[in-house]
């Protein structure tokens, strides 16, 4: 236990995203370590791995000027060779990452029919795929039919309506619902929201609409002394359960994989399937939740990110008491250990772990007033292509290219970010915003005109 | 041990004509804090008051006025001193850097110092003659060029020359931006290895507040957007002038406010009218202190549009006023300024673009306010300073000291 807590320690300094945590860090698994000794001693335990991806790509804004306003309306057409040409990134994404990643995990299940895996696909996403590359839908298809993958529901403009407009919110998680019916033929009992924004109203809301499980980052500021290895029940919420991500062992392979400044370098399947089974003992479930493009897109093929995860099913699988689960075995499987209150909201992102990578500063914010103060408007007009659209600047990605934190560090917001700036993707959203809302008025007017 | 400097200048404040003067001045101080001893050489005598180094006078002959105007353009300058009907030769633009030469030597025997630091090329040959009568290491720091004077355009080749010469001569050369050093790489031929990028800081982080100007007009609702500084050809004052075209047709109650003064002037007001828009222009001439400081205050945004911009310290300066500052990507203070707007000196419509939103969207203002306010404190002539101390230390490595 000395040895995982000095590497617990150690695997966090140095990284940007853990600034003034190293506190926290250090002590975690000595805190944790004894309430868990004497749980262990009266159950004995079969610890789970369970691995979701989240999927999605954003149809960025391209650079639009004031001077378009009132005479282009497609925003999200670039064709250049910038990285605001949606066509190009999803191709150069399918590429690295969706098709290679797709292609080992067929191969894994097929050889490992223990294997088990979780996706959420944002519509976005699935609508583009759709359109442009078939048969990359098609691959994911064929994941799905070996009925060891699980779709989670989502919204399916992987936007932040949950906390500005609950009947939007609702509209588009139906969406999403009907979208992977249609595309997969398959129903969700597990929910996520977008960035994994999460607290007890959503909870609330998601055990009223009768999900059996919910998702939300393992964080030390609810989670106080408690493992984010267990489930738990979250407060206000009769049936439902709480799945939280373990976020130290997920950042291992999604943020810290190729970093070669990071002792641990290089991870190894092995080594990795280590420091799960130290948790043997200590947890019940291992909840492993990452951007689906840490296969080949975050993390190279160069650096090895193919080799580790085709090598991880059998090195976890090793120890016997290992197995792997999707989020609804999880919550069928293990009861709720505690009660975990959230009436903050709690995401993935940054070492704030809050909502303001999104809406933090005051550019956001304005947008995402504007944005919803039309809703009325905008779903008035009936017109789909203006309900698309509107719904479309929702994803919650165009927000995040309009943060200023740490952008003058050039950390990760900016590798992120396909404008030159924060204040340029604003430029243009707000740009769009207001054509979208010329639009709104000429067809309102046309309706009046012909009533 | 600290290495002790002869440090060759043109000019420092209050007797400055611009940028090259307040940068001498800050550096010179925080090299003399972390314990540098610099004896400071001016050409002329002015009444400086400074207590953190010497200063000395070489005591050469041209008037005051004459030596500041050299710091401008042959062709400026022959405008300013040949349009009175007076002969004047060419000579005697370039008459002050080589008389300052000639004059050091008296200096350069005088003084104990272990490296000489020449400051642009009116200095260079000073800083050439000092190096030979000494045998000290040679650090030639540029802060403009006569590229980015001329825009590669009717260059003065003697002007040129020297600057080339300074820099082949010295030990190593200091650049203040990278946009810099790439000049002097691809139009100079300098070594890159011996170029360093030193960028410049800035002093005063924030400025007390002051009555705001031109108070009717923002009464009346209308927007203010700043340029300051020379109109010169390497401001770009022509970019301004059609991009504020643009601007007027989404935005006609914009003002679009000028201070400083050059030999572009009445050209940039020619060009206002024959757009049709000198109404929303206003000329203030060139300003300095408070009157400066009250108008950049007042201002909604402050526009850069430098064609070829070494580093730019109007840009921290409008910072620290509080205004928010649109730039082009040809200057070098654009390299360590995150949280303002970039935009290339010749796309005009994408500068518009950016100054409408700015005036558009309050939001954008208050963010850019508050985000480059923060930025400020870490470009300081500190950093600048400890950059300089290494690279005398390593001239001191090399020369066995």
């Amino acid at each position: 236990m000395d040895e995982l807590n000095a590497y617990m320690s150690s695997s966090f300094r140095g990284n940007p995203a853990f600034k003034g945590r190293e506190d926290v860090i250090t002590n975690y698994y000595e805190i944790f370590h004894l309430p868990f000794v004497i749980y262990h001693l009266l159950f004995i335990l079969m610890p789970s791995i369970c691995l979701y991806f989240q999927v999605h790509q954003p149809m960025r804004v391209k650079k639009y000027r004031i001077f378009d306003v009132g005479t282009d309306h497609d925003y999200f057409n670039d064709t250049g060779e910038s990285n605001l040409n949606n066509k190009k990134i999803l191709r150069k994404v399918a590429d690295k990452s969706y098709l290679p990643a797709n292609k080992l995990l067929l191969k894994l299940l097929k050889k490992y029919p223990e294997l088990r895996l979780s996706y959420s696909f944002s519509g976005v996403f699935l609508e583009q795929l759709k359109d442009q590359l078939p048969h990359v839908l098609g691959s994911f298809r064929d994941l799905v039919k070996t009925g060891q993958v699980e779709i989670l529901n989502e919204t399916y403009y992987h936007s932040l309506a949950f906390f500005y407009s609950r009947a939007e919110f609702e509209s588009q998680v139906n969406m999403h619902k009907d979208l992977i019916w249609k595309l997969f033929k398959v129903e969700s009992e597990v929910f996520r929201n977008t960035e994994l924004a999460y607290n007890n109203d959503l909870a609330m809301w998601a055990d009223s609409k009768g999900y059996k499980g919910i998702l939300a980052e393992g964080w030390d500021s609810f989670l106080g002394w408690r493992s984010p290895n267990f489930v738990y029940q979250p407060t206000g919420t009769k049936k439902i359960k709480l799945l939280l991500k373990n976020y130290k062992l997920s950042d291992d392979i999604a943020f810290r994989f190729s970093e070669k400044s990071w002792k641990e370098w290089p991870l190894t399947a092995d080594k990795f399937a280590r420091w799960v089974d130290a948790i043997n003992g200590n947890g019940q479930i291992v909840n492993l939740f990452m951007d689906y493009e840490t296969f080949g897109e975050h993390q190279w093929k160069e650096q090895g990110i193919f080799g580790f995860l085709e090598h991880l099913p059998s090195e976890i699988l090793k120890h016997q008491d290992n197995n792997f689960v999707t989020p609804s075995e999880a919550v069928k499987k293990y009861p709720a250990m505690d009660e975990v209150d959230v009436p903050g909201v709690v995401t993935w992102a940054d070492t704030e772990r809050d909502l303001s990578a999104w809406v933090g500063n005051s550019i956001q914010s304005s947008a995402l007033t504007l944005l919803y103060k039309m809703e009325k408007k905008i779903l008035d007009t009936g017109n789909p292509k203006i309900i698309q659209d509107w719904r479309r600047l929702q994803t919650s990605d165009h927000f995040y290219y309009m943060c200023t934190k740490w952008f003058s560090d050039g950390d990760v917001h900016k590798y992120f970010n396909p404008y030159e700036s924060p204040y340029d993707a604003f430029i243009s959203y707000m740009s769009a915003l207001s054509d979208l809302k010329l639009r709104t008025k000429a067809t309102r007017k046309r309706r009046v005109k012909n009533v | 041990m600290n290495p002790r400097v002869l440090m060759i200048g043109w000019e420092l404040p209050p007797f400055n004509s611009g940028g090259l003067g307040e940068a001498c001045l800050g550096l010179a101080k925080a090299l003399s804090k972390k314990g540098v001893k610099i004896t400071f050489v001016l050409p002329q005598k002015v009444d400086i008051n400074v207590d953190f180094m010497d200063v000395v006078f070489a005591d050469i002959e041209d008037s005051l006025k004459m030596m500041l105007s050299s710091y401008v353009t042959y062709s400026e300058w022959a405008k300013q001193f040949g349009t009175d009907g007076k002969n004047i030769n060419p000579f005697d633009f370039l008459g002050g850097a080589l008389e300052y030469a000639e004059k050091i030597g008296k200096i350069a025997r005088r003084c104990n110092f272990d490296l000489v630091h020449s400051h642009d090329w009116l200095t260079f040959p000073a800083g050439i003659v000092a190096k030979k009568l000494s045998n000290k290491p040679f650090v030639t720091h540029v802060h403009q060029t006569e590229m980015d004077r001329t825009g590669g355009h009717n260059l003065n080749p003697i002007v040129y020359n020297i600057e080339k010469v300074g820099m082949e001569k010295a030990d190593k050369v200091i650049s203040v931006s990278q946009f810099t050093k790439n000049i002097l790489v691809n139009n100079y031929a300098i070594d890159p290895n011996k170029i360093t990028v030193v960028h410049n800081g800035i002093e005063e982080i924030s400025r007390k507040r002051l009555p705001p100007a031109l108070a009717a007009m923002k009464k009346l609702n209308y927007k203010l957007v700043l340029f300051l500084g020379r109109i010169t050809l390497m401001k770009g004052p022509e970019y301004f002038v059609r991009a504020a075209k643009t601007v007027l047709e989404h935005r006609p109650k914009t003002i679009f406010v000028v201070v400083g003064s050059g030999d572009m002037q009445e050209q940039m007001m020619a060009e206002a009218g024959n757009l049709g828009i000198m109404d929303n222009f206003l000329f203030t001439g060139f300003l300095r202190g408070e009157e400066k400081n009250r108008i950049w205050q007042s201002a909604d945004l402050f526009v850069i549009p430098s064609v070829s911009e070494p580093f730019g310290i109007t840009a921290l300066e409008s910072i620290a006023n509080g205004t928010p500052v649109l730039l082009s990507k040809q200057s070098g203070v654009a390299e360590v300024l995150s949280h303002v707007l970039k935009v290339d000196f010749w796309d005009t419509d994408e500068m518009a673009n950016k100054i409408i939103s700015v005036l558009a969207y309050p939001s954008l203002k208050k963010v850019l306010k508050q985000e480059s306010s923060k930025e400020l404190p870490l470009i300081n002539w500190d950093k600048s300073a400890d950059k300089c101390i290494g690279i005398y230390r390593s001239i001191q490595e090399n020369h066995g000291f």
